[in-house]
């Protein structure tokens, strides 16, 4: 099977670097952290948010390998749309919760049961 | 080893254990300078894969931007967090279960992509032709143009929507309004009165 050889090229970790299944693996590592976070920590909002900037840093870093072994540069293209989610998703998650807290008086998940009919 | 494999090593060893705190430690303000480290080393990480752009944009925007609004968030609000901990034990076996299964399953499927997927196939090694910004600038402002545009949307959304939570507007609180003050006249701003002796004014 021939890869398609695309004229913007990132660079490749050489023969002497370590492989891309110990990337893969590391990543995976990284995102089982993240949902352990949030299982464990279900009670504390702000925890549970930085378990998901994890398992994003996770999904980038899956991009990034494959991106550098494929010789292709739009796996880290992708990681910057997932970068600026990330970071807008914290900016608006943030605010939600500074806004919870001053109507609540405390941030704990198992009270946020007002919309339930 | 070579130099590349101990530094992939080292960095993967202390992201990996500073995330493990991240979702451990009692106090929050501790886990968000771990979260801070683990996107540090994560730089590292990219750095070595040859994405520098990538890296220098993940220490801007994590650590310089996303971290200090959760470290300012998690400064501002007085929350009892020991309270919140209530349930680590109690979840803690039926997640550490999920995530047994978990990790078995991704380590399983990636040893599968990256010795016999597309990857496997392509020749490692080889200096780049152009720099790393160079070869995302080329490929993000050509073939991912609208992408980047509907980037810069979610972003303004983003924070149009952070500013519309937060602002308030307190009932009790005196504000300028330069019109009223523009609009004043000796006619609204001052009265005439005819004052009794000895009874003053009534408001």
């Amino acid at each position: 099977m021939n890869v398609p050889h695309l004229p913007v090229q990132a660079f490749s970790p050489g023969p002497e670097g370590v492989g891309l299944t110990a990337y893969l693996s590391v990543a995976a590592i990284l995102f089982t952290i993240g949902v352990l976070g949030i299982f464990v920590n279900r009670r504390n909002i702000i925890v549970i948010m930085m378990a998901v900037e994890l398992i994003l840093l996770a999904v980038n870093i899956n991009l990034v390998a494959f991106s550098a072994y494929l010789h292709d540069v739009v796996g880290q293209v992708f990681a910057m749309f997932v970068l600026t989610v990330a970071a807008a998703e914290a900016a608006v998650g943030l605010a939600i919760l500074v806004t919870f807290f001053r109507n609540r008086g405390g941030i704990a998940v198992d009270d946020a049961t007002m919309m339930k009919g | 080893m070579s130099l590349q494999a101990i530094a992939f090593y080292v960095l993967s060893t202390i992201m990996l254990v500073s995330a493990a705190l991240v979702v451990t430690r009692r106090n929050p303000v501790h886990s968000v300078l771990f979260l801070i480290l683990s996107f540090f080393t994560a730089a590292g990480l990219f750095v070595l894969l040859g994405a520098e752009f990538l890296a220098m944009l993940l220490v801007v925007v994590y650590v310089g931007a996303v971290a200090v609004l959760f470290l300012f968030v998690v400064m501002m609000l007085d929350v009892d967090f020991a309270e919140l901990r209530s349930g680590f034990a109690k979840y803690l076996p039926a997640g550490l279960l999920l995530a047994g299964f978990l990790l078995a399953e991704m380590l399983l499927v990636t040893s599968a992509t990256a010795e016999h997927g597309a990857a496997s196939r392509v020749a490692v090694g080889g200096r780049p032709a152009i720099p790393n910004a160079e070869a995302i600038g080329r490929v993000l402002y050509t073939d991912y143009v609208y992408f980047f545009q509907a980037a810069g949307l979610v972003l303004l959304t983003a924070m149009i929507g952070a500013i519309v939570l937060t602002l308030r507007h307190r009932p009790g609180v005196k504000r300028q309004v330069v019109a009223d003050q523009t609009a004043r006249t000796p006619q609204t701003g001052m009265a005439l009165r005819q004052v009794k002796t000895g009874e003053g004014i009534a408001e």
